[in-house]
Parts: structure tokens; sequence; C-alpha cells
């Protein structure tokens, strides 16, 4: 079978001299894992300083007002009030309500936005945009042009202000302007890991430079994909394709606190109708007995075995010792139930229903 | 990539070193790496029976789960219980402190359908050269 060629980032060379093993991601060869191996880079992560290449993720640029340009129209959160210098997390919705992308809204002026797109949703995503946007806005598309450079844990700050002085004063979800190895570029205190972090947009020809600076901090250890997906189900975060997709919305997935129905935007009358009791699925964060792990692909079953779900993020968890999962049970299952069974033909294991986020103590917010 | 020459292999990566009709097995340095940091092991049960090339018993790694393959038939006699506790010593010591289980072996003309470890080693250089096994997902 042919497969079409992936894309690569401009730190691709990098990750292969420090020995990265590479996977194919959204379209792209990115580094699973370096050396060191998965679990080592969840303790850089949650005690030290990780840093992960995210060139793959896409960046558009939107010029225009607010509510004129069509913007606001496109996504679930409130962006005519969001203050300049701040990012806010929502979604771009199809007319029934399913999840076309997450995103991020950065407001960089009164009438200029950066948003960030997931990597194998960049070309969709442009095309909704170009769409819906008015002929009052402007849209550029800058993601071949933008590396993104995420520096995340505990000691995140402590490096960041050696390479960015001034950084240590940014609030989590808010960004500046700062001078990069001579590069003005945009940092944001934003992440993926539930630790405090940033992440640093820099000119694509030039990411090399921001790499090295960063990794010769010795407190550094690059970090791959594998360990990026366990970090985020700790916490919870949803993964397109996983949680969210075309077919499933934002209250479905328990995000409704990043839809604002004060306001119109596509798919809004779906999912109004759909809210609440209506909702077709919920989801389920729950914790395996033992430290084998839910699998994405397996079912979930009711402690009488009927089946009721299946498994959408499955993981050992590191912080926790245990398997963990994240799933969507039947509406018709409707007594949240404290107890679950997951598995496939061969393997059934029990599962305690809990409260996300598995993993409390990030320092998001130090 | 390391091999124990004088053990015998399956082309799911298992080795089997026998002695007085009693195999020890595991998993092969090629396994261990491709899989990552192992978090579980399933223990057979001991005093189980076991056909050669069957399911015996299964790994799970942190992101994925995979089957572990008996390389010949026979009865358990012995698992490794320290890796219920530390799974990672397969991944540290895959020939030697992190083997899974013992087996009385009950056929040794089974022997005759693993590879030495020359004939392993060609083996994994062919599937070098059709490309890796473990990236096609």
């Amino acid at each position: 079978m042919s497969q079409s060629p992936l894309f690569r980032t401009p730190l691709y060379d990098v990750h292969l001299k420090l020995g990265a093993k590479m996977v194919p991601f959204g379209g792209w060869e990115m580094p699973l894992q370096y050396p060191e191996g998965i679990l080592k880079e969840h303790d850089a992560n949650r005690k030290g300083c990780s840093v992960f290449d995210c060139s793959h993720m896409g960046e558009f640029l939107i010029e225009g007002d607010a509510q004129a340009s069509g913007l606001d129209g496109i996504v679930t959160q409130s962006i005519a009030a969001q203050p300049v210098g701040t990012c806010r997390y929502g979604m771009a919705l199809n007319p029934q309500g399913g999840t076309i992308d997450d995103l991020i809204v950065y407001r960089l002026a009164p009438e200029k936005w950066m948003v960030v797109v997931n990597a194998s949703n960049i070309g969709k995503d442009a095309a909704h945009f170009r769409a819906h946007l008015t002929s009052r806005s402007k849209f550029t598309d800058i993601s071949a042009a933008t590396a993104k450079i995420d520096v995340q844990g505990p000691l995140a700050r402590d490096v960041m202000k050696a390479i960015v002085p001034g950084v240590e004063r940014l609030e989590h979800y808010t960004f500046g302007v700062f001078p990069v190895l001579g590069e003005d570029v945009i940092v944001s205190r934003t992440g993926y890991t539930g630790e405090l972090g940033y992440e640093i947009y820099y000119p694509w020809d030039k990411a090399e430079r921001i790499w090295s600076a960063i990794i010769a901090d010795r407190r550094v250890r690059p970090t791959g994909l594998g360990v990026r997906d366990v970090l985020r189900i700790e916490v919870s975060y949803p993964l397109y394709g996983h949680e969210l997709s075309e077919d499933i919305s934002p209250v479905e997935a328990g995000l409704k606190r990043f839809v604002d129905l004060n306001k119109e935007f596509i798919g809004k009358a779906s999912l109004a109708k759909s809210s609440g009791e209506g909702s077709g699925r919920r989801i389920v964060h729950f914790i395996s007995q033992n430290r084998r792990a839910p699998r994405q692909g397996h079912r979930i079953f009711s402690l009488d075995g009927a089946p009721v779900g299946d498994v959408v993020s499955g993981t050992f968890s590191p912080a926790l010792g245990v398997g963990i999962g994240i799933g969507f049970i039947k509406k018709e299952f409707t007594d949240s139930p404290k107890e679950i069974i997951f598995g496939d033909e061969k393997l059934k294991l029990a599962a305690q229903v809990v409260a996300r986020p598995f993993y409390k103590d990030g320092t998001l917010k130090a | 990539m390391e091999i124990v020459q004088h053990y015998l292999y399956t082309k799911e990566h298992e080795w089997i070193s026998i002695e007085d009709g009693v195999g020890i097995v595991g998993i092969t340095e090629y396994a261990q790496s491709a899989l990552g940091d192992i978090t579980f092991v399933e223990l057979p049960k001991v005093d189980a029976e076991v056909e050669q090339f069957e399911q015996f018993t299964a790994l799970e790694s942190v992101k994925s789960a995979s089957d572990i393959f008996s390389p010949m038939s026979g009865r358990i006699t012995e698992v490794n219980e320290e890796l219920s506790e530390d799974p990672g010593l397969i991944n540290r010591s895959c020939y030697d402190k992190g083997w899974i289980a013992k087996i009385e072996v009950s056929d040794m003309d089974e022997a005759s359908n693993l590879m030495t470890g020359a004939e392993y080693e060609s083996y994994l250089e062919s599937l070098g050269r059709g490309g890796d096994p473990d990236s096609d997902e």
C-alpha cells in the first residue's frame, strides 16, 4: 500500500540525532519517545522540565473586528470581550454541533487574532475559516512558517526566564511578545500537560536555535508525543479524534464551560437541543484496579456484562501507578455508575469511575 | 541488537534457553526495545499446559499491549514473580533477570521449529530491510 509522504518539522534531524523513535502522527513524522523512555520523560515533565517539538500544529492569523470578521461566529468561546494579551480555549463546530476542531484563540491586538489548531485538521480548519469569515477580515495560514516549542514542568519558569527575560511575569493563559535570541516572538503561558509551562512560536527556519538554547539547560529533557498523550490523559485534556470529533459535541465531551451560549456561533442551535439531559452520550473517566490499562478500542460494560460504551483513550498512568481510561457511555445507562468493566473479547477488568482529572497535583497555576 | 547465540528464537521475538528438559522463556532485546517501558506483566499460571506458538501470557507497555507466545509446548513450572512488582526488569535485563516463565518441555523435536541465534539475527536483518513491523500503525 502506498503512503503519502509525511511532513517533517524543522527539528526532524535534531530528533534523529537525539535517538528519537519517529512515528507518523496526523500526517507528520514525529518523535514518539527518546532513548530514556516514556517513564523517565514523564518524570522530567512532572518533576523537572520537559521540551516538546509541536511545530506540526497549525496557526492562523485573522485580522478584523471580532464580530464583523465572522470569527466570533466560528468559535464557541467568547472572544469579543477577551482582553488583548490573553488566550482562550474553545472549539469550532459543524452545524450539527459536532466538533470540527478544538483550538486556542490569542487576541494579539483589538482587531488581530491568532488561532492555534491541531496538525491533522489544518486543511479542514483553514477551509472552514475561509468559508465563514466575512469580506471584512483577512485570513493568513502561517502554519508552514511557524514552529512551536513547548517548555513544560515545575521548573519551566526558571528555565525560560534565563532565555526569555520577563517571561516570568506571564500569568496562566496569557501571552506576550518577547525578544527571544534576536527574534520578537509570541510566548504564551499555556500547555497540554497540566504543569506550569510555556509555548514559544518561533520562525520555522530558526527553530533549531531556540530548541538548542533550551536543551542546553541541563535540567531540561526532550519529550515525545508518547508521554504527551499520557500526560494529557492524566489531566483529562481532550485529544481531537478521541474525546472530540465531527460526531462528538463539546457538551457530550464534558467541555460545556468552553461554550458560550450567550452568543451566536455555528452549531449552537443543535448544541442547545442536545445539551444536558438530551445528550446522546456521557463521558466517563475510570481507573483500573491494577497496572493493566484500558486501551482505545476496548468496550465498556456494566457490572452485569451489558455493553454500554467504548473507551476512547487509555494508558498506564505513571503518576497514579494504575491504568486510567476515558470513554463514552450510552445515555440509556443513566444512573451514574460507580463501577464499570472494560476490555475486549479476551480481557475483562473492573474499574472505578472517578471525577476528572485523574492527576490533581499539577503545577499549572503555580 | 543484542542476541544470545545459544538461545532459540521465535518469529514473535520470544527466546527459550533449554537445559535438562526445562526451558526458560523471555522476550528479546528487539521486542523490549520496540515495546518501550513495560508497565505490566500477566504471569502465566504454574502447572498450566501450553502449546508451541500459542499465546500464554501478555505484556503491557505505557502505550500498548502485546500477546506473548510460548516457544515450545509443555507445563509451566515456575514464573518470575519479581515482574509483578518490577515489570521494567524486562527492559533492563531481557535475556537474564527479566525471564518470564520456566517450561518443562514436552517435545524436544519442536526445537527444530525455532531459529538459532544466527538465524534470528538474519531474520532481524530481513525485517530491517522490509520495514520495522512495529511502525506500521
